[in-house]
């Protein structure tokens, strides 16, 4: 049994390879519930196509999903490489790349050029003081003598009085280097709140217009009893760095905490030949584009494309364009009136106005039997109807294409019933013959196949709108067509009723029939993604034009 | 922290109110009209000396929440039949205040009095009375708790 329809195989799936061992759910991973387990099964049983393997398909893209620890640790190897270069702490090698987005040849480039300037800008150093206060600073904080009278850096005689909270019995402290001393439960309060409620990462000095950042370990000291805000700490700076980070990207999924690297999908241009799906492999569903921010899977369609298709069907503009095709308004009320037939002679059903159809003038001013309207010039009367014909045509087209688009969908979302539907077959079968699970698995395989390949059919529908008219475009329907006929006929043969005595008939069938929509789905991934590649795909001037 | 808010909000109150009585330490121009508790204060604000809101006196409503000194006070002008709000690019008529200090400045080492005395001098430094670009679109769906906006704060001349 072959199937190599998916790419996004996981290593810790591997370990399921055989198919037929007795023991085949062997959950290591704690974090994958038993029916995971049975979905990465059958990405798993074949002839393995790893990523950048010989096998690659032209459909598929290069990439390399990340886990927490692996973003981290490419992130030190970044602040080591600058802490070496400078000789100066990792930490502040780190506050410096996140100061400048992480681009190292700037830092580099910037460091030589003035340290001093760039570490105040990131804020590893004070600003020097000037020995007189900076004059348009003093209008916006007027009183900064009397504050700055209160600020830290008290006198050791005294006690150390807090002036945040006024609290002049602790004697448990902390500075930046700036020397604006706070006590230490003052600057949890804060840091948590900065990092809880803002999503901050910079924890600058509490001190006002004081520019210097916390480093790491100041945050974690002062975090120490709130373990929670320590891990979003670190989240955040993950966050930040694989951000700034083009080859990088975070798997969009709620609370999953997974990165993909992609670098060939990391240039807009790159997303004119390519549609970079990718999965961080924390679980099958996890599949994402690269390039944009669409749910799942739109291949075969590019990403410009993808998204011009959504916004389309999104906006109005095809209400629009049918009110434009098929209504004009009453001169007198504005209702907007739908003519369906009859001569010229309207009659505003709401405010009773008279009017031609035609000149939308007042009918009276027709004479008595003028059934055809008079006032215009052949010529201008012609351009009117062919422009309706125009945008009725262009109307039709467009629902053409958006009904199957939509229908695809609709069936993808009831994959889910069709899930549970399937899996009562499943128990079913098992009772009534001598199959085990494992060997009943091919249903499940099955709607998988489906779902999968309903979702590349969608998609076809998007991109058959924008395709020229020409021999390259009935090449790609008719690869369309062979698909969503092995899908519809395979989606059928799923639906139906089970006699116990045909099991094994089946089996055969609905194991033959997913290989073959398998095979079909990669012949049209693959024809697409070469045209890109090749250029061969013409489109529509609205596209051109967008483009 | 409400140990931290309330023990913060005394103090100050306690140095407006030693300050207030002594007019050698008063703010000129800045008194403290209620304080009833730590959760809304208000004051009255004058600009003296020469400016375009000469004999114009307006009212300050700040109110606090627990996370005080940690998060900036909401700060507005007071908007009612006997007074109104000055008119000033960084005020909208509603009476909410367009000032980094209210927002993204703020430190926690600032102080109520600091913030009066900014406005105060924000009112001072005025060379133009007209009202906030946008000003009806903003105050037609702005939020009644000015610190639910974000302000951008672009102009740093006046």
């Amino acid at each position: 049994m072959s199937s190599d329809y998916e790419f996004s195989d996981d290593e810790e799936y591997n370990e399921y390879d055989d198919y037929d061992d007795e023991e085949p759910m062997d959950v290591e991973d704690g974090s994958a519930s038993s029916e995971e387990v049975d979905i990465g099964m059958d990405e798993v049983d074949d002839d393995d196509i790893k990523v950048g393997s010989e096998g690659k398909k032209t459909y598929e893209v290069d990439y390399a999903p990340l886990t927490h620890q692996q973003v981290k640790d490419l992130m030190v190897t970044d602040i080591e490489y600058i802490s070496t270069i400078f000789g100066v702490d990792s930490y502040v090698a780190a506050l410096l790349l996140r100061h400048l987005d992480w681009n190292k040849d700037r830092l580099t480039e910037k460091y030589m050029d003035n340290a001093s300037s760039i570490s105040i800008a990131a804020g590893v150093s004070p600003v020097p003081k000037p020995s007189y206060p900076v004059s348009d600073r003093s209008k916006r904080v007027t009183r900064s003598s009397k504050s700055s009278k209160r600020l830290g850096q008290s006198s050791s005689s005294e006690p150390f009085l807090c002036p945040i909270c006024f609290d002049d019995t602790t004697t448990d402290t902390l500075a930046l280097s700036c020397g604006h001393t706070f006590c230490t439960a003052c600057w949890t309060i804060y840091t948590v709140s900065k990092i809880r409620d803002e999503g901050e990462h910079r924890i600058l000095c509490m001190a006002e217009n004081c520019g210097v950042v916390a480093l790491d370990p100041f945050v974690y000291k002062v975090l120490s009893e709130d373990e929670d805000a320590a891990a979003r700490y670190d989240e955040l700076l993950v966050r930040n760095y694989v951000a700034c980070n083009k080859n990088l990207k975070y798997c969009p999924f709620p609370s999953c905490d997974r990165s993909v690297s992609c670098p060939a999908a990391s240039s807009r241009s790159a997303l004119f030949t390519i549609v970079p799906t990718v999965s961080c492999g924390a679980d099958p569903k996890h599949k994402f584009c690269f390039g944009c921010s669409i749910d799942g899977d739109h291949r075969p369609v590019l990403c410009a494309i993808a998204k011009m298709w959504l916004k389309k069907c999104r906006d109005d503009s095809e209400t629009a364009n049918w009110i434009k095709s098929n209504t004009k308004e009453c001169s007198k009320c504005q209702s907007t009136i739908e003519k369906n037939g009859g001569c010229n002679h309207m009659t505003c059903k709401k405010c009773k106005y008279e009017f031609c159809w035609v000149c939308m003038g007042p009918w009276a001013e027709h004479g008595t039997a003028w059934y055809s309207c008079n006032r215009y010039d052949d010529q201008s009367g012609v351009e009117a109807r062919d422009a309706q014909s125009r945008s009725r045509a262009s109307l039709e087209r467009y629902l053409h294409y958006y009904n199957r688009w939509a229908n695809h969908e609709q069936s993808a979302k009831l994959s889910v019933e069709l899930y549970m539907k399937t899996e009562k077959k499943m128990e079913e079968m098992q009772l009534t013959t001598d199959l085990t699970w494992i060997e009943v698995q091919f249903m499940k395989k099955a709607v998988d196949v489906v779902e999968n390949c309903r979702t590349t059919l969608k998609w076809t529908y998007a991109m058959a709108y924008y395709l020229q008219n020409g021999n390259q475009k009935a090449m790609f329907e008719d690869n369309q067509r062979d698909l969503e006929r092995a899908v519809e006929d395979l989606s059928e043969l799923l639906e139906q009723p089970i006699e116990s005595e045909c099991i094994p008939v089946l089996r055969q069938k609905v194991t033959d029939k997913s290989v073959y929509v398998q095979k079909r789905n990669e012949i049209l991934l693959e024809d697409t993604a070469k045209g890109y590649i090749e250029e061969r795909w013409k489109w529509n001037d609205v596209v051109v034009d967008t483009l | 922290m409400s140990v931290v808010y309330s023990r913060r909000l005394k103090k100050e109150l306690h140095e407006i109110q030693i300050e207030q009585a002594d007019p050698a330490k008063r703010a000129a121009g800045i008194q403290l009209l209620q304080a009833e508790d730590l959760k809304t204060w208000y004051f009255s604000l004058e600009v003296l000396g020469e400016s375009l809101y000469k004999n114009e006196i307006f009212h300050l409503m700040v109110r606090f929440d627990t996370e005080y000194p940690f998060k900036s006070p909401a700060v507005q002008f007071v908007v009612s039949d006997k007074v109104k709000p000055p008119v000033h690019p960084h005020v909208y008529t509603n009476g909410h205040i367009c000032a980094s200090i209210l927002g993204d400045d703020w430190s926690p080492t600032l102080s109520v009095m600091a913030i009066c005395i900014t406005i105060q001098s924000m009112l001072a430094s005025c060379k133009k009375k007209e009202l906030p670009e946008g000003n009806d679109d903003y105050v037609r769906t702005a939020p009644d708790n000015p610190k639910k906006t974000r302000f951008i704060y672009h102009d740093d001349t006046v």
